[in-house]
């Protein structure tokens, strides 16, 4: 990572070469840091995602062999939830909490430097686990035992670079509320901070209280695969549906880790874009929070097929149909909020627009697979392939993809092609619809997941999912060249670089100084 | 995204009316043959309306805004940010939908784990990769065998044409006799694996070292067929499950001539069994 940083912004500001980058405790340095690495890991799981999407286009076996597919399936999801998704909003946390709330830096800079660079040796690991004998661990990103236990080295390769990673996470989470609750600027009350300072804050509590749980799940798994332990195996008195009980504990926090600061940054957005203030914020603030202490309510909806007692399936259920409402509240509040607003449609506001819509189409699936009748048919088909990517590409991605465009003339100083923007957003939300748009109709007629392989019956829809694929991976290209035109040159960006936007962030220059507040300004 | 919406409204409306429309479900779920996958089918309907109506109601008012309130069109921002009455109703209304769906779900939850009183019981163990059936007690009790893919390597690797079930065929199915309450005892040998058949709505993980329990009474004879539903390893796509539904009087034959091959191999285990299979006694003739 070293080898390719400096070079990728070369120019942006002070000079200082590798050594600069390794040893910046800046938190604009390490928030750049952040969003290449997480950029190139999801080309990374993106090239990994279009191997599987290549196997499957017909059926048959063509491509690689089944093995090696489940290679690529775990693979997939674990880069794209460790290495890409949660990164890249810890780089817009870096770069933004700071400028949003007025202070100098993050609370802990050195920290902050050690989080970001122990990224690096984990994806290291994690890949080139694909090298080791045996091939990467094929369990399933969610790493079942005792499926897990049966593991190669690549197995252990992907346990170790879950604790690295999870350490990570949770310096960046502690780094996070320490700054947001102690160097917010002077008249700057909790309930003034913009909402993503607000999502971020919850989404931190969320890291500090799930991924230990995530790093003993993982740890258990080594200790039965090592040290002779039982914790998953029945024959020595364990339990393997414990392990899914661990693991989804934590799973399940983790989903809204990856999409509330997706709120947060399309929150931020919308009313920019509307020329009207935020809809209800009170309100964004308390949703947010209600999401956040149900997310540990309802973890076991993902094992409605282990055989809970109907008692347990019930409350499942029923907890987890609840989460619609807070949801439900921020969907109708974004669309309050562009409601007779003065709306014009730059990139940063059809990235967010089409957040909602794709995002609220998975939102719907999700509560279709709330219901545990429902869901005994689809747990494990394609239809849970398709609601997931519904909520986590044009979920989490896509507003990932809206705050790029609408902070980079703030990072770089330049204004992004509004042309290359556009047609970015287009390709991406056609593409994205027809590659995972008909999964749903594969997974309710009965196409599992996981599999290389599948009847006759599957294949068209398959195709037309593989073509999709292609196009959505080639697609992403475009914001590449957006980026480094964005860097190069272009229009320059005033200080408040969209008409309209609110916030601290529009106050300083474009692009921003190296250092920023260092007198604190005063909020109203 | 106009364009996307009418694709979606046109997708689910499709999926409602071609469900019966097809021997294979393309567009929704397989035809149910049981009286719990009925249910699942109608709640899924159900959902897809409701859904369907919200949907057309958030994103007819968001598109409307989208094409009316824009700055190019001349359109002023109005300043209002709260509204405490909206607020309320579109918290409390989303919690009365939701018990609305809540209510039917709970009936089927409560149906599906009612494995009481069955008449004949069969336990399914999973192994990597193929599955054995034990007919445990009622008609056939004393039967057992293994249940593996039958489908060609060649097929698989392209030297010869796909036949119609494809990947979907075992060489013994799984036979139970029409009208029938079966209880499922679900357990494996290695890993989790998942027994699923999409028609009889009956999804059960096959957990090592445990044993749970499903049912379902298949209301039409037939072939049925289904998949593991959880990753089991390398050939977790290669154990598919196939279910024959038959008469009484077709049941009564085939158990009958079961008992008789078992019988004709009185000390030895069947050879499908001879290798991964536990040992029990075979001659219940």
């Amino acid at each position: 990572m070293a080898a390719v940083t400096p070079d990728q912004l070369h120019g942006h500001h002070a000079p200082g070469g590798v050594m600069r980058w390794l040893t910046t405790t800046n938190h604009k340095d390490i928030g750049t840091m952040y969003m290449i690495f997480s950029f190139i890991m999801f080309l990374s799981g993106g090239v990994l995602a279009l191997t599987i999407r290549a196997e499957l286009f017909k059926p048959g076996l063509q491509v690689v062999q089944p093995e090696f597919f489940n290679q690529l399936t775990t693979m997939h999801g674990l880069i794209m939830v460790f290495g890409a998704i949660m990164p890249a909003f810890v780089g817009f946390a870096n770069w933004m909490i700071p400028l949003m709330i007025g202070a100098s830096d993050m609370a802990f800079a050195r920290m902050n430097n050690w989080s970001f660079w122990l990224l690096p040796p984990a994806a290291i690991l994690l890949i080139g686990s694909f090298f080791a004998p045996g091939g990467a661990t094929a369990a399933g990103w969610t790493l079942y035992a005792p499926l897990s236990v049966q593991m190669g080295m690549g197995m252990d390769m992907a346990i170790f670079a879950i604790h690295i990673m999870g350490v990570s996470s949770i310096m960046g989470a502690i780094n996070i509320v320490v700054t947001v609750l102690n160097m917010r600027a002077p008249g700057m009350t909790m309930m003034k901070m913009p909402l993503f300072c607000w999502t971020w804050l919850i989404t931190a509590y969320l890291l500090i209280a799930v991924m230990p749980v995530l790093a003993g799940a993982v740890t258990m798994i080594l200790a039965d695969r090592h040290f002779g332990t039982s914790f998953f195996n029945a024959a020595g008195g364990g339990d393997p549906v414990m392990y899914q009980h661990i693991f989804w504990f934590f799973g399940h926090p983790e989903v809204y880790i990856m999409i509330l600061p997706a709120f947060g940054i399309v929150s931020q957005i919308i009313p920019t874009f509307s020329r009207k203030p935020l809809f209800g914020y009170a309100s964004m603030v308390y949703a947010t929070a209600s999401i956040a202490i149900l997310s540990f309510a309802v973890w076991a909806h993902h094992m409605f097929a282990t055989g809970m007692p109907a008692a347990g399936q019930l409350f499942f259920m029923y907890a987890t149909m609840l989460i619609a409402v807070p949801t439900g509240v921020k969907v109708f509040n974004w669309v309050a909020t562009m409601w007779r607003g003065s709306l014009s449609f730059e990139p940063p506001m059809l990235w967010a627009t089409g957040f909602i819509f794709v995002f609220t189409m998975g939102g719907f699936t999700g509560l279709i697979c709330a219901i545990a009748p429902i869901d005994i048919q689809v747990q494990d088909t394609y239809y849970v392939v398709a609601h997931f990517h519904y909520v986590l590409v044009a979920g989490s991605l896509f507003a990932l993809f809206a705050g790029a465009y609408y902070w980079l003339p703030k990072w770089t100083g330049h204004m992004p092609s509004e042309f290359l923007g556009k047609l970015h957003f287009w390709c991406s939300i056609v593409f994205f619809n027809i590659t995972f748009f008909p999964m749903h109709f594969l997974g309710l007629a009965g196409m599992p997941r996981r599999i290389p392989d599948y009847a006759l019956q599957f294949a068209d829809f398959n195709a037309i999912a593989s073509v999709g694929a292609f196009g959505f991976g080639l697609s992403q290209l475009i914001f590449i060249v957006v980026v480094v035109k964005c860097i190069r040159g272009g229009e320059r960006a005033a200080a408040r670089s969209w008409e309209s936007a609110e916030g601290l962030e529009w106050t300083v220059p474009s692009p921003a100084p190296y250092h920023t507040f260092e007198e604190a300004p005063v909020v109203r | 995204m106009g364009r996307a919406g009418r694709i979606a409204a046109l997708c689910l409306a499709s999926s409602v009316s071609l469900a019966h429309a097809e021997p294979h479900a393309r567009y929704n779920l397989q035809q149910p043959v049981t009286g719990i996958a009925e249910q699942i089918n109608d709640m899924h309907t159900l959902m897809l309306v409701i859904c369907l109506f919200i949907f057309v109601g958030v994103f007819g008012v968001m598109f409307w805004a989208v094409f009316n309130h824009r700055k190019s069109k001349g359109a002023v921002a109005a300043h209002f940010h709260e509204n405490t009455a909206v607020e309320i109703a579109w918290t409390i209304i989303p919690v009365l939908i939701l018990l609305g769906m809540a209510w039917p779900a709970t009936k089927t939850v409560i149906a599906m784990k009612d494995t009481s009183n069955p008449d004949i019981t069969v336990k399914a163990t999973g192994y990597q990769w193929k599955w054995g059936y034990d007919y445990l007690q009622g008609e056939g009790e004393g039967i057992r065998f293994l249940s593996a893919l039958s489908t060609p390597r060649e097929q698989i690797e392209g030297s010869a044409p796909k036949g119609d079930a494809y990947l979907l065929e075992v060489d013994h199915p799984l036979v139970v006799p029409v009208g029938k309450k079966i209880r499922m005892l679900l357990t494996a040998n290695d890993v989790i694996h998942s027994w699923w058949v999409p028609a009889f709505g009956v999804k059960q993980d096959a957990i090592p070292g445990f044993i749970r329990d499903a049912w379902f009474r298949a209301d039409k004879e037939g072939v049925y067929r289904g998949n593991c539903a959880e990753l089991c390893g390398r050939d977790h796509g290669f154990m598919p499950i196939v279910v024959q539904v038959l008469s009484a009087e077709k049941y009564a034959a085939w158990v009958a001539e079961q008992k008789a091959k078992a019988a004709a191999t009185v000390s030895a285990a069947p050879p499908a069994e001879a290798d991964s299979a536990p040992p029990a006694a075979p001659d219940k003739g």
